[in-house]
């Protein structure tokens, strides 16, 4: 028997949903995470080598990120960070089976959306 | 709560064995990362326009040593996780799947060991 195909549980993004701010967040978290690990870990080990490494290499470093490639790479890494970091409490926060509800996700959604823009900004200005 | 069905239950199988580990990992890390993170967003404050010297030696004492590496460790290990999840969700080439979850683990742990070689390196002094 040949089935229908029709849309089985349907991916959160897509025609079938509208967008909400709990599954734009969730893909928004896989998103940032595969950033860190593929950009913004190798950026920290780099960092670590260059000091390890002596002054030249440090500077070399520097100047590597100097230009504007390299600051957009080091703001994308720490936004990266923050909503992941503040993202990721939320998550655990969840998986104590507390703030469940509709209106405490969304809630606790904006809180770390404005708190992972905040944290952007300050360690953007502490590292450029 | 129970998520087992009163069958399921009855024959007490628990679950496929191995699922719960991962996710138990990946939380543990992630809780572990809260403190470490928070060490990393205190360096990067700390370290902010500091020349060359200053740098090196906040990371060589011994207890930003000791926290900078475990994060190295614990990041990439969370990363590690994290990725094997994204490639069995996306990646539904057989060959493909297997040589990204490679390429990541080996990835994670030349990292761990590189980040761990380079603490050590600084904090001994050499």
């Amino acid at each position: 028997m040949k089935q229908k195909q029709r849309p089985l549980s349907p991916f959160m993004i897509g025609p079938y949903y509208k967008p909400q701010l709990t599954s734009l967040m969730s893909i928004t978290h896989r998103a940032t995470g595969v950033f860190l690990s593929v950009v913004g870990a190798p950026l920290l080990l780099w960092w670590l080598i260059a000091v390890s490494s002596g002054p030249d290499a440090y500077m070399a470093m520097q100047t590597s990120l100097g230009g504007w490639l390299g600051s957009l790479v080091i703001i994308a890494s720490v936004f990266c960070l923050s909503f992941h970091f503040l993202n990721g409490i939320r998550h655990l926060v969840w998986d104590t089976g507390t703030a469940l509800e509709i209106e405490k996700a969304y809630a606790l959604g904006w809180v770390v959306l404005a708190g992972s823009l905040v944290l952007t900004i300050l360690l953007s200005g502490a590292l450029l | 709560m129970s998520m087992t069905n009163p069958l399921a239950r009855a024959r007490g199988m628990g679950s496929a064995k191995e699922g719960v580990h991962h996710w138990y990992a990946q939380r543990a890390s992630a809780l572990l990362l809260i403190v470490l993170v928070g060490w990393l967003i205190f360096a990067i404050f700390s370290l902010s326009g500091v020349d060359y010297p200053t740098a090196r030696a906040f990371i060589a004492q011994p207890v930003n040593a000791a926290f900078c590496s475990l994060l190295i460790v614990t990041l990439l290990y969370h990363a590690m996780l994290g990725l094997q999840v994204v490639i069995e969700d996306y990646v539904h080439h057989p060959v493909l799947e297997v040589a990204f979850y490679f390429l990541s683990r080996a990835g994670a742990f030349f990292g761990m060991a590189l980040g761990i070689i380079h603490v050590l390196k600084l904090a001994l002094g050499a």
